[in-house]
């Protein structure tokens, strides 16, 4: 109505560009938190947080590298927060492990799934920014306020941990065993001893 | 030599584990919960700039 017409294009507001960005935020919330319902409260904090300060994002910047920053800063303090209120928060999110079904109908995705839960959240979320969301280790190094050379081990171990917990050390690896396998293969490894 | 060959492939087997995981959780879209957010922030800022 009285709203003046602007001649500056619409997609000049970096608000309009948060939208793009859901997906790949919400990936990285489900991942690191292996729990939908916390991912999309982290995700939505986030997203009110970017809306109300953005201001302080600097236009020309990555507004991804920006919004993971945020995202994984909110993980961090509710994390802390709910350390507080709840003993065992780690139990927790270890629980909801088990609740996602193999829907995808691959033992080894689901073997992947639980690997990755059982690496501690820092090299999982090294992991998840460097092997997942393409981001390089300077970048993530940045975003988690650490130097380069953490991220680069971060990562390296939680790869090497998820190949032990996997089981891909083995000469059998390259099966990709199942649980019933891996069990006989422990048991004839036992025997010749 | 075949040590070298093995964790080449084993990390193969995380990496594309690891992609497929988080393009799942990609492709499962934003939640309507999202939208009506973006909408309601958009309309804040609205009213909020009528005042001025």
């Amino acid at each position: 109505m009285s709203t003046p017409v602007s001649d500056e294009p619409q997609h000049t507001n970096p608000r309009d560009e948060l939208v793009e960005h859901l997906p790949t935020m919400r990936a990285f919330a489900i991942s690191l938190t292996r729990n939908g319902s916390v991912a999309d409260d982290m995700v939505q904090d986030t997203l009110v947080k970017a809306w109300t300060n953005i201001e302080k994002f600097q236009v020309g910047t990555n507004m991804r590298a920006w919004l993971f920053t945020i995202l994984r800063n909110t993980y961090y303090s509710s994390r802390r927060k709910a350390k507080r209120e709840v003993a065992d928060v780690d139990g927790i999110f270890t629980e909801s492990l088990a609740e996602k079904p193999a829907h995808d109908g691959h033992l080894q995705m689901n073997d992947f799934r639980v690997a990755l839960g059982k690496l501690k959240v820092e090299q999982r979320e090294a992991l998840l920014l460097i092997g997942a969301s393409g981001f390089s280790y300077e970048e993530a190094a940045e975003m988690c306020g650490v130097a380069v050379g953490t991220i680069k081990s971060r990562t390296n171990r939680a790869r090497a941990q998820l190949a032990e917990l996997m089981g891909l050390n083995e000469d059998e690896a390259m099966e990709m065993t199942d649980d019933a396998t891996m069990s006989v293969l422990t048991a004839s490894k036992v025997a010749s001893f | 030599m075949s040590g070298q060959k093995q964790s080449k492939q084993s990390e193969d087997v995380i990496d594309e584990s690891l992609r497929r995981v988080y393009q799942e959780a990609v492709d499962e879209g934003i939640p309507d919960r999202f939208k009506s957010l973006l909408e309601q922030l958009k309309q804040q800022d609205a009213e909020q700039g009528k005042g001025k």
